[in-house]
């Protein structure tokens, strides 16, 4: 359950990004979750619903971006999306590949109220 | 709806503290390695044997980490090498901060190989760089040899496999042909070792390993 030390590194994130005073005005967070990351959606929406509960972010949605694994083939230059995390090329059966996208974990964005302005 | 863009990784606070303990091991020249696998799978046998191997030829420290208990440090004082546990009192993996606090009791200056046994657990530790120089996963034979295939996120991290307990190979259905085509399937460049620690095989060439990657830092 490292989902929940994960969710408490993205409330902070959130906090340091948005001043105290407009917390209660904070809608949802838009994180990229890669399928390969380690991280499993339900239970980092579960961890950060259980550390905003009854705080200013409680009504806080986290908005989960899921991310396909897909590598880069050095032989064949093609891209492809792979089953359960495997590095090898479905075309040419080489392992000569880099990892293009699906591990990836990050904050993107925060969507705020309406009337909110962004300062910039 | 108004949007604040960020764009920021979730645990930059973590990769930050393993930059600087990265860092202080490179100012020091100790070559660390971050031992992980799942609980039983040899991690503390296989230190027991490394450290009685090589404890008169380079100097070792160790930081253990565990949920609960310091069984595990008492297994390493036994063998006169400098340790120190981390508890987690359950947090399931290690990070960098709490490694930097268990260095402090280190005298890095006097250390060539630091090596560092995550908690048992083969799905959070993949996460957290602690500022290692290489991320060394143990896979016994008797978890079977699906198991790169299951957690392929820690077997994509590490740069070495050990498989461990090859003695009981004879008694499982798991084979060391397919255990390997799994994991070079998820990393084709893993550096693997396969070794007993109950009868010795395979120790010798793991630690002369260990000793050219220490070495060369110096």
């Amino acid at each position: 359950m490292h989902e929940l030390s994960i969710a408490q590194n993205i409330v902070d994130i959130v906090r340091q990004n948005v001043p105290e005073a407009d917390w209660h005005m904070i809608r949802s967070v838009v994180t990229i979750v890669g399928e390969q990351s380690g991280v499993v959606p339900e239970s980092l929406r579960f961890s950060f619903h259980s550390i905003t509960a009854s705080t200013e972010l409680e009504h806080t949605v986290l908005d989960i971006e899921l991310v396909p694994f897909m590598i880069h083939c050095i032989e064949c230059g093609v891209d492809s999306l792979t089953e359960q995390g495997s590095v090898q090329c479905p075309i040419c059966g080489l392992f000569a590949t880099t990892i293009v996208a699906g591990t990836e974990l990050h904050v993107r964005e925060i969507k705020m109220d309406e009337s909110y302005e962004v300062k910039t | 709806m108004s949007i604040i863009t960020i764009e920021r990784k979730v645990l930059e606070k973590n990769d930050e503290q393993a930059r600087h303990n990265r860092d202080l091991f490179t100012l020091y020249q100790n070559f660390v390695i971050n031992l992980v696998s799942s609980p039983g799978s040899g991690k503390t046998s296989l230190l027991e044997a490394t450290l009685a191997a090589i404890k008169s030829k380079i100097s070792v420290a160790v930081i253990e980490g565990d949920v609960q208990t310091d069984l595990d440090a008492r297994r390493i004082e036994k063998l006169d090498v400098p340790v120190v546990q981390i508890v987690t009192n359950g947090g399931c993996h290690l990070e960098a901060r709490l490694v930097n606090d268990a260095m402090q009791a280190l005298d890095l200056a006097r250390t060539e190989l630091l090596i560092i046994e995550n908690v048992g657990n083969l799905v959070c530790p993949a996460n957290y760089d602690l500022g290692e120089a290489q991320k060394v996963v143990v896979l016994s034979v008797t978890e079977g040899d699906d198991k790169p295939l299951k957690y392929p996120a820690m077997f994509r991290n590490a740069s070495v496999l050990i498989v461990n307990k090859i003695d009981l190979l004879p008694y499982v259905d798991s084979t060391i042909e397919t255990l390997k085509q799994n994991a070079l399937s998820i990393n084709p460049n893993l550096t693997i070792f396969e070794l007993s620690c109950k009868t010795g095989e395979g120790i010798e060439r793991w630690c002369d390993w260990l000793r050219a990657q220490s070495g060369s830092r110096g």
